[in-house]
């Protein structure tokens, strides 16, 4: 397959309040290839999370997705009907929500958890084939089969994270959407999930959507990076690429905010506070805490543009 | 001179009684001075169900330990008399995790400041309170003209907890306990309160005690960092030390499990590992790590290993270690 | 603002606006009529509803439509005293118990839990039958003595949970404690929970007065609703067909109740909100 296996074009969302409407996700396009990991980084507010959700189509009132395509293969699955959804979620993409660990029903088994996922898109499979497909599923996360047998409270939060991403690639999905996986872990487990999941996506050859705002993380795992701000995309393009040479003053910002063992007692931060998603500053939404903002910048919008081989930026500085 | 608060061989269980004979032993035997002749910043790292929450509880006395001793000024904090307290109060302060849940909804943001200035004494009049909450605001980065009159919701997390940090510098206490005072904050917006909290410590003299999961900001801040695990301390010494010649081999999975951002291999190339364990089990006895220990001997299951001191100001609990000679406390 | 929420919640809005319309007839009736046709004789026995006499008369030519007015004001008095002193009673114990805990938290839970058990009617009847003179007052205050009980346990329990939260350990450590923590941080976020606790306190106080009432054990010398039913069926007015004496009390109680139960459906999805938007 030479396209790419996920293609999402001018995605928007709103959450409409009382007071108005949040415009959470505010054109958003990137494109996935087959067995690429992309990652969705950003912080609170950058209208990640909304992303991924509405890559699943799993938004409720009062947001609601307003434009856009979210093109998987051939398929828009913004056209489907939620019958047509239905089938594709979990089967050709999946995804491992944020504190998916307690989500797990407490009082059914992990094996019943499991084999509900499979059953309700593939009523064929049965009994002892159901109890071999889940075991196996269960090694390909590093557990142990016996883990089907036990209840979620008897696992470690990092056992529960890996069933959640056993039951996200159950049905052999293209695409797979992981929503902060590891927010809840602590670094060592964290390491071993994500480790988890790599190994779990490259046998599938499927793609990987990992959205967080873990700058380091991303370094470790994923191959392009996408930063969002304020429900726009600003900078996208190979990880390591972004992290040594950023080009958006806003990415270039959170890159020097990370910490490292390097240096001592040097803190940068970002001054000024994120933007108001109910009225956006015209023009660019960064330019009010924008180091290298000029006339240009509050009036017109920047366009996400490839300024160079694989880098778009979204910045009139380019 | 006494210390000016300590914990001597405290040690908290969670539960048990009657129907559940064993507890969750939260901290183990632990002790932990803070001095007031340097004032430093010390780092507790840990991991979720270390104890460290449980430590700055104790540190704070809002719970008592099940065995040893917090002492203040060298005298048992339990046993003083109700009327010594507010002394204890205007010494020792906290910032706390949750910027959101710190703050009463039912009240503006001014009260938290405001309850500071008038329980303390901080000042002679109205006037010069309102003076002494808008200086704090500007030393922490904000503008009073923005923050007070605000309602908690409408100001964002770093806001908040700036705010928080502005309390402690209105009451200019000996020591802060601050437990994970940016883990809920945006990392643009972190530098600005490790900063200020860096300021509180220079400027006025307090010392710090920065619990943490994260090495990487501990590095950044402290001086020294205590590493604990499952309620012990595994390893204790200077910041640069403990981070860039990591000991105890939970130190060392811990310094190598950090992404960071410029640096390091990448991950999700290998198969999977398979978790044998990823948490303390229930070891009776020995050494809490064994079960996860590359190195574990069969001493490590036998007893609990003491403090080796390695190095010049370097404590490390690990049989590894153990020809050289044992710490009486960290 | 305030109105735009009442808007989105259209229980309380209803439950409000016929609260309101009542007491406002509660408090104009009694005003605006001639009270003398309420008085024994007043006008011919037995009548039935016409233009002149909207619910009739009674068996002893007191004009109904006089007598309800003049005691619905009196029934909802019972039901406030009764509420309100319950509920402060309650709120007191509550929150001392819940805030303090140890020896007193056992103590007023235990009375609280043992006083559960007692049948409250069996009570009230018995405390009632020895009362000789009984008035509107002395009613609130009987119900008063066993209304404390569930609003002590739920101002527990909630006062409980609040105990826990970062606000109140960081007024700790602010140098506030004991009774002053309690009043300054727990108690204004416990206003919404109270409005909804007084509510059903005084639903539950008017159930305890008409139950008493209509068993004859009310006050003999004030018109109240649950009187009325008693002297209506006393009176024989349910033999005899006289829907006019009985209805229109029961009536008036089933619209009382049902803004009561608006009101509190109304208040239990503020208290609700607000807690979803804390957390």
């Amino acid at each position: 397959m030479t396209g790419p296996v996920l293609s999402v074009e001018a995605l928007r969302v709103a959450y409409h309040t009382p007071a108005g409407a949040v415009r959470a996700v505010d054109g958003v396009s990137f494109s996935l290839r087959e067995g690429e990991r992309f990652g969705l980084a950003g912080e609170s507010g950058s209208g990640k999370s909304t992303t991924a959700l509405a890559l699943m189509r799993l938004i409720k009132a009062p947001g609601r997705i307003e434009g856009g395509r979210v093109l998987l293969g051939d398929t828009d699955l913004l056209a489907l009907t939620d019958r047509e959804m239905r089938r594709v979620r979990f089967a050709q993409i999946s995804l491992v929500p944020q504190g998916a660990m307690n989500s797990l029903n407490p009082v059914l088994r992990i094996r019943d958890q499991l084999a509900d996922t499979i059953a309700a898109h593939d009523t064929r499979v049965s009994g002892g084939d159901l109890d071999t497909r889940i075991g196996g599923l269960l090694e390909a996360v590093g557990l142990d089969r016996d883990v089907m047998w036990m209840h979620p409270h008897e696992l470690s939060g990092g056992m529960k994270q890996r069933v959640c991403i056993a039951m996200a690639i159950s049905l052999r999905p293209k695409v797979i959407v992981a929503d902060e996986p590891t927010s809840a872990l602590d670094v060592v487990v964290q390491r071993q999930v994500i480790e988890t999941l790599g190994a779990a996506q490259r046998r599938l050859g499927a793609s990987i959507i990992l959205v967080g705002h873990d700058v380091g993380l991303m370094a470790r795992f994923v191959d392009r990076i996408g930063v969002m701000y304020a429900g726009r995309l600003v900078e996208v393009g190979p990880v390591g690429d972004v992290i040594a040479d950023p080009l958006h003053p806003y990415t270039q910002l959170l890159i020097a905010s990370v910490p490292d063992l390097e240096s001592k007692g040097v803190f940068k931060g970002i001054s000024g506070l994120t933007p108001s998603l109910l009225s956006p500053p015209p023009g660019c939404p960064f330019h009010p805490r924008c180091p290298k903002v000029f006339e240009r910048c509050p009036v017109d919008e920047p366009a996400l543009r490839e300024v160079k081989p694989g880098r778009w930026v979204s910045c009139h500085l380019y | 001179m006494p210390s000016l608060l300590e914990a001597r061989r405290v040690t908290k269980i969670f539960g048990g009684g009657l129907l559940r004979r064993r507890g969750t032993v939260a901290l183990d035997d632990l002790s932990l001075a803070v001095h007031d002749d340097r004032p430093s910043i010390t780092a507790i790292a840990g991991e979720s169900g270390s104890g460290k929450t449980t430590l700055a509880r104790l540190l704070l006395g809002i719970i008592h330990p099940t065995s040893g001793t917090i002492l203040y000024r060298g005298r048992n904090l339990h046993g003083m008399a109700r009327a010594e307290w507010p002394t204890f109060r205007r010494d020792v302060q906290a910032i706390l995790q949750d910027p959101f849940e710190a703050f009463n909804p039912f009240y503006r943001v001014d009260h938290v400041l405001t309850t500071a200035v008038a329980k303390f004494r901080l000042a002679a009049s109205v006037a010069e309170g309102h003076a002494l909450i808008e200086h704090a605001l500007r030393q922490v980065g904000l503008r009073p003209e923005e923050t007070l009159g605000r309602y908690p919701h409408q100001l964002s997390g770093g806001q908040r907890q700036r705010v928080m940090v502005a309390r402690a510098m209105l009451i200019r206490p000996r020591v802060i306990i601050a437990d994970e005072p940016v883990s809920m904050v945006d990392a643009s917006l972190r530098a600005t309160i490790l900063e200020s909290l860096l300021a509180l410590n220079r400027a006025l003299g307090s010392s710090i005690v920065y619990i943490t999961h994260d090495l990487t900001t501990a590095y950044q801040v402290s001086d020294r960092i205590l590493v604990l695990y499952a309620g012990s301390v595994a390893e204790s010494g200077d910041a640069d030390a403990v981070i860039k010649r990591p000991q105890h081999p939970y130190t060392q999975l811990l310094v190598e499990s950090i992404p960071l951002a410029r640096s390091g291999s990448r991950w999700g190339q290998s198969s999977a590992r398979t978790a044998a364990r990823d948490a303390p089990g229930d070891t009776a006895g020995g050494c809490k790590f064994a079960d996860r220990c590359p190195h574990v001997m069969a001493v490590c299951r036998r007893t609990p290993p003491p403090l080796f001191h390695t190095e010049e100001r370097r404590a490390v609990a690990c049989y590894l270690y153990q020809d050289a000679p044992t710490a009486g406390s960290s | 603002m305030a109105l735009a929420s009442l808007g989105r919640n259209p229980a309380l809005a209803v439950g409000l606006a016929l609260l309101g319309l009542i007491i406002v007839v509660a408090i104009a009736g009694p005003v605006l009529l001639n009270q003398g046709h309420a008085r024994v004789g007043a006008f011919p026995p037995g009548l039935r509803p016409s233009g002149g006499h909207l619910f009739g008369t009674d068996t002893q030519g007191r004009d109904i439509f006089a007598v309800v007015t003049l005691a619905t004001p009196e029934t909802l008095k019972v039901g406030l005293i009764a509420g309100s002193v319950g509920l402060s009673i309650g709120t007191l114990l509550g929150l001392v118990s819940g805030y303090f805990g140890g020896a007193i938290d056992t103590v007023i839970r235990t009375a609280a839990d043992v006083m559960t058990t007692i049948p409250g009617i069996a009570v009230l009847v018995l405390v009632a039958t020895f009362i000789q003179k009984m008035t509107v007052e002395l009613m609130a205050l009987i119900i008063a003595s066993l209304a404390w009980i569930y609003p002590t346990r739920a101002i527990r329990a909630q006062t409980l949970s609040l105990r826990e939260r970062a606000y109140v350990q960081i007024a700790k450590l602010n140098g506030v404690g004991g009774l002053e923590l309690v009043v300054r941080e727990i108690l204004p976020n416990l206003l919404p929970y109270l409005a909804a606790s007084f509510v059903a306190a005084v639903s539950n106080a008017l159930i305890a007065t008409i139950g008493l009432e209509a068993l004859g054990l009310g006050p003999q010398n004030s018109f109240t609703l649950g009187m009325m039913i008693y002297w209506g069926q006393f009176y024989g007015a349910i033999l005899r067909g006289m829907w006019w004496w009985w209805g229109p009390p029961i009536a008036l109680i089933l619209i009382i109740f049902v803004s009561l139960l608006l009101t509190s459906a109304g208040l239990d999805q503020v208290v609700n909100t607000r807690i979803r938007r804390a957390a």
